[in-house]
């Protein structure tokens, strides 16, 4: 039976995707902070699948922790995904390092940390898959909120990179770029029902993608062209506007 | 804090159609801090919006899906089966069946969530032997207004339980259940139609078959003097060997959204019942058919719902007692055959005894569900059907209505005191209101 790792496990895109591998037969293993909240989660998954389902404490922050916590696991799943992110503010942020740090380390660094050793072990083992969610906000720098945008430009660009050096090892990389998505994240927001997406949605395009060994997926699929058009505008003209 | 939206909402009839506020907790502590804090009087669970009227709308709605969708824990050696409330019978069935279980009592769609299947104390085909889907609940989890949590069955907190079941959500949301399943050996169900010619077969065919375990019928509500109540009653039981694993071959379809009204009138109507009646040659056929087909057949048309068209239908479910049910339905038949406004969709039961609990709908008698399309000349006719059904001392599944006057509902519930004293005692009635108590006044 296959396995899949699931990283950032509590967000509400990380559970539509426990809940699409799941019914697709995987194994899970779902890692995040104060992980037993999802117990009652994982014996959901478990009756309705018939699958086996694995709770790891798992701190995205703590970069020396990664490799101990890979090491503990059951086994070394067939695949990862990781939703680990963090909003933020991005007016605090502008003028409080603690909050920008926390940006940069949540999208970025943590990320970063613990697929550098997911990969070397994939690419010793020939095999695997890394499916990464990064954001459209990372497309390009916009006033409101630039700065969780650089830590997802990095982290697409990273992605990006990962792909092109796993290709020859037999390991796929796919980056993800959500637009908005109905969240606990953005329940406070007064989101556009035309553009924005429910978890199980983005779920089902992100198992497809990954199935299907896609290298970048946009969803709504729509979001592709809305940020072909906003990488299109030329920056004399962007920093101009209030988007 | 939970989503919160302000919008056109609708029981599966879509009538009548309410603006109003639904608040969707996303999770269980969610949901207890929102329900503890609410301070509209005016505030009813809402789940997967199958009940047909006005039962689950009000100026609060609380969408209790998201937050109440797992799974508890599934015994499969003894068939026992505990769910949070927001969970559908579908998502039951597609666990249980493959490990040889059914639902004890099943209404005629899988689509309506455990906690609505609760508050309306649903039946099935099984009526008459299995009873209400009460009567297989072992233990039930209820919030109450106040934030806390209680617990109930049969035994324990007795009328909380009887007030609960068939309590249309008046008592509190229903958090979750464990219910005792029925076991089985296939996805088959051996059927046997027997094609009846009047009213009077139609008795003779359910009071033979009281030992079957599934009957109901179809009624052609359009057929007047001699034919008057010719049906198809179905009775089935479960194959004894066969698959578990064995899916429906027939797909299901969507009804589009832009299905005209006007396409279901008299002629059509009488059309179709006329050619369904006489599709079936021999007076007694028999087959085998998976269980979707025999329990969910209209389950196999996604939004069958519009087909109504966009003012919606009323779906006009009412029981009589046995002693006047020939009679009664004899008049009340007449009366719709004559009016020309009945339906295709025309269910008949013959139910076993009633329970204990204070609104369930069920007693030893006949049922009648009918569908009218919703169209100005529609309601004198229902208002006089209530009259005959008074008059026959019948009464009407709050789970289905949307229009009855509260003069008209009580006379059909002697324990409707017990139930309105209860909910002042325990103030319930300061908290949780639909629409339809509130028009009722329960």
């Amino acid at each position: 039976m296959s396995s899949l790792l699931i990283l950032g496990a509590k967000s509400d895109i990380a559970r539509a995707v426990a809940q699409q591998y799941a019914a697709n037969g995987y194994d899970l293993l779902l890692a995040g902070r104060t992980i037993n909240e999802l117990d009652d989660f994982a014996k959901d998954l478990t009756i309705r699948n018939e699958i086996k389902v694995f709770l790891h404490e798992f701190d995205a922050n703590d970069f020396d922790s990664h490799a101990a916590f890979i090491n503990q696991l059951p086994q070394l799943p067939d695949g990862v995904i990781t939703a680990i992110g963090y909003l933020g503010e991005q007016t605090q942020a502008e003028q409080d390092w603690t909050e920008c740090e926390k940006i940069m380390n949540q999208n970025l660094l943590g990320n970063v940390s613990v697929l550098n050793i997911i990969a070397n072990l994939f690419v010793q083992r020939q095999s695997g898959f890394i499916v990464g969610i990064s954001s459209v906000a990372g497309d390009r720098g916009r006033q409101k909120n630039y700065l969780y945008g650089a830590a997802k430009a990095g982290f697409t660009t990273y992605l990006s990179g990962l792909r092109n050096r796993l290709y020859k090892k037999n390991v796929h990389v796919l980056t993800v770029k959500p637009g908005f998505v109905n969240t606990q994240m953005t329940t406070d927001m007064d989101l556009p029902t035309k553009l924005t997406a429910e978890p199980e949605q983005v779920a089902k395009d992100i198992y497809k993608a990954q199935q299907n060994n896609k290298n970048t997926l946009y969803t709504k699929g729509i979001w592709a062209w809305i940020m072909l058009i906003i990488r299109l505008i030329p920056e004399w003209q962007f920093k101009k506007m209030d988007l | 804090m939970p989503n919160q939206s302000t919008k056109q909402v609708s029981g599966w009839g879509r009538f009548p159609q309410l603006k109003h506020r639904v608040f969707t907790p996303r999770t269980a502590s969610d949901l207890h801090s929102f329900v503890k804090n609410n301070e509209n009087p005016n505030a009813i669970a809402f789940g997967n919006g199958r009940s047909y009227g006005d039962s689950a709308l009000s100026e609060c709605i609380i969408d209790c899906r998201q937050a109440q969708n797992y799974f508890i824990d599934f015994n499969s050696q003894q068939g026992t089966l505990t769910c949070q409330a927001g969970v559908t019978l579908d998502e039951i069935l597609k666990v249980i069946v493959p490990k040889g279980w059914f639902l004890p009592v099943t209404p005629g769609t899988c689509f309506v969530t455990l906690g609505g299947a609760i508050a309306a104390d649903v039946h099935g085909k099984n009526h008459h032997l299995a009873g209400c889907f009460s009567e297989h609940i072992t233990e039930l989890q209820l919030l109450l207004a106040d934030g806390t949590t209680i617990s109930c069955h049969k035994n324990q907190q007795p009328d909380l339980f009887r007030a609960t079941c068939g309590g249309m959500g008046l008592t509190g949301v229903i958090l979750s259940a464990t219910i005792q399943l029925k076991a089985i050996s296939s996805t088959q169900i051996l059927q046997t139609t027997h094609k009846t010619r009047n009213l009077q077969e139609t008795f003779a065919v359910f009071e033979q078959n009281q030992s079957s375990t599934y009957s109901v019928a179809w009624i052609d509500c359009f057929a007047k003097n001699k034919s008057l109540g010719r049906s198809l009653v179905s009775i089935g039981e479960f194959a004894d060997d066969g698959s578990l694993t064995q899916t429906n071959k027939k797909k299901a379809r969507t009804m589009p959204r832009w299905f005209p009204g006007f396409m279901l009138n008299s002629w059509t109507i009488k059309i179709f019942n006329t050619l369904y009646y006489h599709r079936q040659r021999k007076p007694v056929k028999q087959e085998a058919v998976h269980y979707q087909q025999f329990f969910y057949p209209l389950d196999g048309i996604h939004h069958w719902n519009r087909m109504y068209g966009r003012r919606g239908f009323i779906q006009y479910q009412f029981i009589l007692p046995k002693k006047t049910s020939f009679e009664g339905l004899n008049a009340i038949l007449k009366t719709i055959a004559d009016a020309g406004q009945g339906s295709f969709l025309a269910v008949l039961k013959l139910h076993g005894q009633a329970n204990e609990n204070w609104l369930s709908f069920p007693m030893e008698g006949y049922s009648l569900a009918l569908d009218f399309k919703v169209q100005d000349k529609l309601f004198p006719l229902l208002n006089r059907l209530d009259q005959l059904v008074l008059n026959y001392k019948g009464r009407f599944y709050l789970a289905k209505d949307a229009r009855v006057s509260r003069e008209v509902f009580e006379q059909g519930y002697p324990n409707i005191e017990k139930f309105r004293q209860y909910r002042q005692d325990h103030n319930m009635n300061q908290h949780f209101n639909s629409a339809q108590s509130l028009r009722i006044g329960l």
